[in-house]
């Protein structure tokens, strides 16, 4: 199934891609054919700086259950720490 | 019998002019012979999209696939091609066919071309060669699995648009192959976009497999079904030999 369905949005930070560190601007999540991930659907998040071109990127192919756990692992560990530390 | 093939990158204007990237492979043998313009699904202009050029030229076709994400990405890997094309919203319809048409153009020019033209695609590439067969004078269109010609836009890829009411507009004879477990399409929607052509009295011919869903010819991914994807080729075999005379 190719989807289509896709979300964009602004993020700030950093990640490592291809190029070394990359201090990302937007983020592009989707659900679709991976590139490379052996499944037919992936959950997948684009980290980018479109400001340096196509190859500023980190790709992410994550199958859904795992892309599910991510994400409440993500919330888990922000919930856990103390409030003053993840304002702003 | 001579059957060297040449598989090479090429150049050539395609909408509005703009200097495109295609992967283009030929028979070198100087027998007139119809051309074949592959369109790449949204994963992008990607090996195994080259391995179908190829497989063309063996079959015994000029062929070629045009990049359409060159002015997007220009000497981008394909993989950040594709994921700055899904971040901008996909590419227009228009510059698609502008495009493939300076595919086919390109494949009419050169000197053992017989001037006849089939265009292919897989998922995307199926919606846009549905796309083309409405727009432009091509002699045959295969549409391997292509979604959003039936059903609701996607918000998010805004120059994806449903196209089964330009059904009448259709100019060539059409080759349809689906998986029966596809959701995108789903066989209902492949029931619409059937009655739409019966309909408007277009030429067409629709495959269905059980047992497969989508992207069942990408040999490369796990949805790859072996049955459907022999069978397929050899529709796409007789349906080229038949109506672009080798």
């Amino acid at each position: 199934m190719c989807t289509h369905v896709t979300e964009t949005l602004p993020v700030q930070g950093s990640a490592k891609g291809a190029t070394g560190w990359i201090r990302v601007t937007d983020a592009t999540v989707y659900f679709d054919h991976p590139t490379h991930a052996l499944a037919d659907h992936t959950l997948n998040i684009d980290l980018r700086r479109p400001v340096d071109g196509p190859a500023a990127r980190l790709g992410i192919e994550l199958t859904a259950a795992s892309a599910r756990s991510l994400a409440e692992s993500i919330l888990s560990v922000l919930d856990a720490v103390p409030a003053e530390l993840v304002e702003g | 019998m001579y059957d060297a093939i040449l598989a090479e990158s090429v150049q050539f204007a395609g909408a509005n002019g703009d200097l495109l990237e295609g992967y283009s492979a030929r028979p070198l043998d100087a027998t007139a012979r119809g051309g074949v313009v592959v369109i790449h699904h949204l994963p992008g202009y990607d090996r195994e999209t080259k391995e179908f050029v190829r497989r063309f030229a063996v079959m015994g076709y000029n062929a070629v696939c045009p990049n359409l994400y060159t002015r997007l990405a220009p000497g981008a890997s394909h993989d950040d091609a594709a994921a700055e094309a899904r971040a901008q919203g996909g590419v227009p319809d228009e510059q698609v066919v502008g495009d493939v048409a300076g595919a086919a153009a390109y494949l009419r020019a050169l000197s053992n071309s017989n001037g006849k033209i089939g265009v292919i695609g897989h998922c995307s590439g199926g919606r846009h060669t549905f796309l083309i067969s409405t727009e432009l004078p091509i002699d045959a269109g295969v549409v391997c699995y292509g979604g959003l010609i039936v059903g609701e836009p996607v918000p998010q890829m805004k120059s994806m648009v449903p196209l089964v009411d330009r059904a009448t507009k259709v100019q060539s004879p059409l080759l349809g192959l689906f998986g029966n477990d596809d959701k995108f399409p789903t066989p209902e929607q492949v029931d619409v976009l059937e009655k739409a052509l019966t309909e408007a009295g277009k030429e067409h011919e629709f495959h269905r497999y059980d047992g497969a869903g989508h992207a069942f010819f990408s040999p490369d991914r796990p949805s790859y079904r072996v049955e459907a994807a022999v069978d397929g080729w050899q529709r796409i075999d007789g349906f080229f030999a038949k109506h672009l005379a080798r």
